[in-house]
């Protein structure tokens, strides 16, 4: 295939940044989005030109490193695959492709597409956890059985990879799915529970700081998340919150 | 000359751990708080480290080379790791784990350490699961487990074909709630450069931040090296792209003695290669083992009509079919240990039954276990790896045989350790596939996250209070040190020099070449000539790569291209070592096949009396050849047997 590439280079996070043509050809159905990304950082370094900056780790959907708007869309126009999934399969002979980072006052660009997801880290700081230490020393694991349904709705909420997709794609910003995730996992099970409405209330609290939006209920986060994390976790996230800002309050 | 101690405590198998940590040296807690420790690595065995330490009251430093802790490569592990719970009543215990794990390993490995793997193993589970892990659970709500290869019990717990991102989201998450404490500090988007010694004890590192270039210096009390694996050496294999050996190299060429470099595992089960353009491989998950089965046609011209697409594995009856694990090792039939399968899928393919065009992929098929279980069952068990083969291979799983190949998966070899895990440097430690410690010659599925979680959670942290608590009275570690000077000097002049050459080929170029070299020669079978000749290409590579390496840009800044220089660097040179090692080796054992070594069925053959050891191997300064330190292993509570899973 032949395609033509337009690309978002910036080089640095000062830098105001412009979309870039590139043609490219030769490009095999089978080749995975990245490594025709590949294929023309190849051609650039041979041209003596700077490469495609780009966030890529495990290349099978796991580590949630890969990051890219292609066409429009986060993670390109497959829905529940990330970029790294995504096969040149997808797109025509001919097709013009536009490729950006995600957009996000709370995920600055670093250079080309890779940009700042540290705000992420931060939210799970401040409560993403149970407070329990490494001792080993705990009770026996089948100490507590747990229905299958809440082990089960925990590991749902649980596969979120981090990506940022959910933010880049929301027109407010909003970080509200992943953190859902988060509070939703370990609120499905018995030793999440304790600490459930004061992780909501911290990392609610953490989010808005960081300057992520507010959910509209627009619903594209759930669209575009690779993982399909559900909106009802966003329903349960704002159950406890509201049952912790209550509390709270008294 | 550097001298081995194994410092395994004395007394029974059974008592040794319990004594050693009644026995260990403690740091009074307010003692803690003044001193340093760097843990280089946010894996399972890095991020379980550096939580834990810093929950003892250490300062605790956390380095990793991906935008976030959690993107460490352990979460990409599927199938699930191993514990001696016997929760299934099946016969499972301490002892059947550690004896499965020496056997899996084709007696290659020290006793002591994995007979406390098997120890911490249950451990592990309790605490993973106060942590939050959803494991995956039974209708009663206790926990499930399934099998894996090599073993006839069901020790292995899950998280459907996610358990090592669970696993890693559960340690990152102690992690992060360390670092909100203040106990840990963590400097993501950094790459160890190197290790800095004083006076003969590894008290820091050399780092680049990979966002500014910034040089820095970062000392500590103690290091720990937990970077992970080498496969990459072999450019495709099914590692993060990422995942490098520089940290451990840098170890190794500060004095740390490397074992068994040349024990890597050939994973059978992962997506063929498709193309040129490819750039790295997908595991599918060995449980996939526990209800597919393996065959290739009878024929080979039903082989050859499958290859060109004239024939589909539909079109070829039951009868014309050779399930040839099955056929080969009735006792374990498809779960064999995975050297054993990688071996004979080679074979298989070698004698002309491959079913794609480039002649190498045999199948993997469900529709026996779809007829028995319904596809909803099958679906809930391996749902996501069903999916993720569809959308690399372009073929419902569901409806045609996967088509699998071995690859490159994991490297047993790496940065050797006494019991402590230390090195044979002072004061650095190296935990989880860094290490070469407890897979001897082969790693048994399910084992690497057990031993990644038990050494960073459970044994380090005994350890290196052990080792820490004759510091005490040392003082915070100066980075204004001569030591520090040269070291950040020798860093800054090699980057300097990768920006500057110019040359002509790209790094990808080289790391191709190597990783062709590696997989040529040093692969899933080996000979002497072809080692000897891999030694002389790979040299002359190393050379070419210093001389035409071109690396764009600049280094004051994010340059993928000097970070990916620098790693190659180190796998051509480790690259080397590896088949300095596999041609000293002049036996098979596990995932070693030396060709000129096999019994007359083709099987791996041992040579106990002469090579029962593990090679360590010293660094003798560049261009030398390294100098072999032989670890005599002594089976006191096992019996070296050949290897059968017939
Ligand atoms: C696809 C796949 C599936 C697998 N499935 C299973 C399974 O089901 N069960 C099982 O038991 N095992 C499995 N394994 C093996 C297992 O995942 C790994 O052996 C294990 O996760 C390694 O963990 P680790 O903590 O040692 O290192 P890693 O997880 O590789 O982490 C390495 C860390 O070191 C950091 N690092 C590396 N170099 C540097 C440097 N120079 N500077 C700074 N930081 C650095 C990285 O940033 C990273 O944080 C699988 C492996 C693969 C490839
Ligand atoms: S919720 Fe989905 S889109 Fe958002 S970070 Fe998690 S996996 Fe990515
Ligand atoms: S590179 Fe890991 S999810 Fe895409």
């Amino acid at each position: 295939m032949n395609l033509t590439l337009k690309v978002w280079r910036q080089n640095g996070a000062e830098d105001k940044g412009r979309i870039v043509e590139y043609k490219i050809s030769d490009i095999s159905p089978d080749m995975s989005f990245l490594e025709m990304m590949d294929v023309l950082n190849g051609q650039l370094i041979d041209k003596g030109d700077n490469p495609v900056s780009f966030d890529h780790d495990c290349r099978e959907g796991i580590c949630g490193s890969c990051s890219m708007y292609i066409n429009g869309e986060p993670h390109g126009p497959e829905n529940l695959i990330t970029t790294c999934q995504l096969h040149m399969r997808s797109f025509k002979d001919g097709d013009t492709i536009y490729i950006e980072p995600w957009r996000a006052a709370a995920f600055p660009v670093i250079k080309d597409l890779v940009v700042d997801r540290s705000a992420f880290d931060a939210i799970i700081q401040v409560g993403g956890y149970v407070s329990v230490n490494t001792s080993g020393n705990t009770q026996d694991a089948n100490a507590i059985p747990i229905p299958k349904a809440d082990a089960d709705s925990a590991f749902d909420a649980a596969t979120c990879i981090g990506c940022g997709a959910c933010v880049a794609t929301c027109k407010n910003s909003s970080a509200m799915l992943f953190t859902s995730a988060k509070i939703s996992h370990l609120a499905h099970l018995p030793q999440g529970k304790v600490e459930a409405k004061e992780r909501a209330l911290n990392m609610v609290a953490k989010m808005d700081e960081l300057g992520f939006g507010n959910c509209t209920n627009t619903g594209d986060c759930e669209v575009q998340c690779p993982k399909g994390i559900s909106l009802d976790n966003i329903a349960l996230m704002n159950r406890e919150f509201l049952g912790a800002s209550l509390k709270s309050e008294k | 000359m550097t001298k081995l101690f194994d410092n395994i405590p004395e007394g029974p198998l059974v008592d040794k751990w319990t004594k050693y940590k009644a026995d260990a040296k403690l740091v009074n807690p307010s003692n803690r708080r003044n001193i340093d420790v760097i843990v280089v690595g946010t894996g399972l065995a890095g991020a379980s480290a550096a939580a834990s330490l810093g929950e003892m009251g250490f300062n605790v430093k956390s380095f990793c080379f991906q935008d976030s802790p959690r993107r460490a490569h352990s979460i990409a592990a599927q199938g699930g790791i191993n514990a001696a719970k016997n929760y299934q009543n099946d016969g499972d215990s301490t002892y059947r784990l550690f004896y499965d794990t020496i056997k899996g390993g084709d007696y290659r490995s020290r006793e002591a350490n994995v007979y406390r793997l098997a120890e911490v193993s249950t451990n592990i589970i309790d605490q993973c699961v106060a942590q939050g892990v959803p494991f995956a659970r039974e209708y009663g709500g206790l926990l499930d487990n399934r099998s894996f290869g090599g073993v006839q019990v069901q020790r292995t717990f899950y998280a459907k074909g996610q358990t090592g991102q669970q696993l890693l989201i559960g340690a990152y998450q102690a992690l992060s709630r360390q670092i909100s404490k203040g106990s840990v500090t963590m400097h993501n988007r950094h790459e160890m450069m190197d290790i800095v010694k004083v006076d003969g004890k590894a008290r820091g590192i050399i780092a680049r931040n990979l966002i500014t270039g910034e040089i820095e210096r970062h000392s500590a009390h103690a290091v720990v090296i937990a970077s992970g694996g080498y496969g990459n050496v072999f450019f495709l294999s099914t590692n993060a792209m990422g995942s490098n050996c520089t940290a451990s190299w840098k170890s190794y060429k500060s004095g740390a003695l490397f074992g068994n470099p040349c024990y890597v595992q050939i994973h059978p089960t992962c997506i063929p290669v498709s193309g040129d353009h490819q750039s790295k491989l997908t595991l599918m998950s060995e449980s996939l083992r526990n209800d597919g089965r393996i065959w290739v046609p009878k024929k080979k011209e039903d082989a050859q009509a499958i290859a060109n697409g004239e024939k589909t594995a539909l079109d070829i009856p039951e009868e014309d079919r050779d399930y040839y694990l099955e056929r080969k090792y009735p006792a374990f039939g498809n779960l064999v240990p995975r050297d054993v399968a990688s071996r004979a899928a080679k074979e298989r393919c070698d004698a002309g039954f491959g079913v794609s065009k480039t002649g190498q992929a045999v199948f993997l098929d469900f529709s026996d276990a779809i007829k028995r279980m319904g596809k909803d069952v099958v679906a809930a068990r391996y749902g996501n790896l069903f999916q993720m083969y569809e959308k690399i291979a372009a073929e419902n799983p569901y409806e045609l045989p996967m088509k699998i190949y071995p690859a490159v998966h994991y490297t047993m070899g790496g940065v050797w350790v006494d019991y402590n895990l230390q090195t044979t440097v002072p004061g650095l430690f190296a935990a989880g596939e860094a290490n070469f410690s407890d897979h001897g010659a082969n790693r048994l599925g399910a084992s690497a996250l057990m031993q990644g979680l038990a050494d960073g959670y459970f044994v380090l942290p005994y350890t290196i209070s052990n080792y820490l608590a004759d510091d005490i009275r040392t003082e915070k570690i100066s980075t204004e040190s001569a030591e520090f000077e040269k070291a950040e000097k020798a860093v800054k002049e090699r980057l300097d020099f990768f920006i500057n050459n110019k040359g002509t080929k790209s790094v990808d170029y080289f790391h191709k070449k190597l990783g062709k070299i590696i997989w040529e020669n040093c692969g899933m079978a080996r000979n002497k000539e072809d080692l000897e000749n891999a030694i002389k290409e790979v040299k002359e590579l190393r050379e070419e790569f210093w001389k035409d390496l071109r690396v764009p840009g600049v280094q004051n800044g994010l340059n993928q291209e000097l970070e990916k220089a620098g790693r190659v660097a180190d796998f051509i040179e480790l690259g080397e070592l590896m088949c300095y090692d596999a041609l000293d080796r002049q036996e098979s054992c596990g995932g070693h096949f030396r060709e000129e070594y096999q019994t007359p069925e083709g099987e791996a053959m041992r040579n106990d009396e002469d090579y029962t050891y593990v090679a360590a191997w010293e660094y003798k300064g560049e261009n030398e050849t390294p100098e072999l330190h032989k670890e005599d292993l002594t089976y006191e509570n096992i019996e070296l047997k050949q290897r059968s899973y017939k």
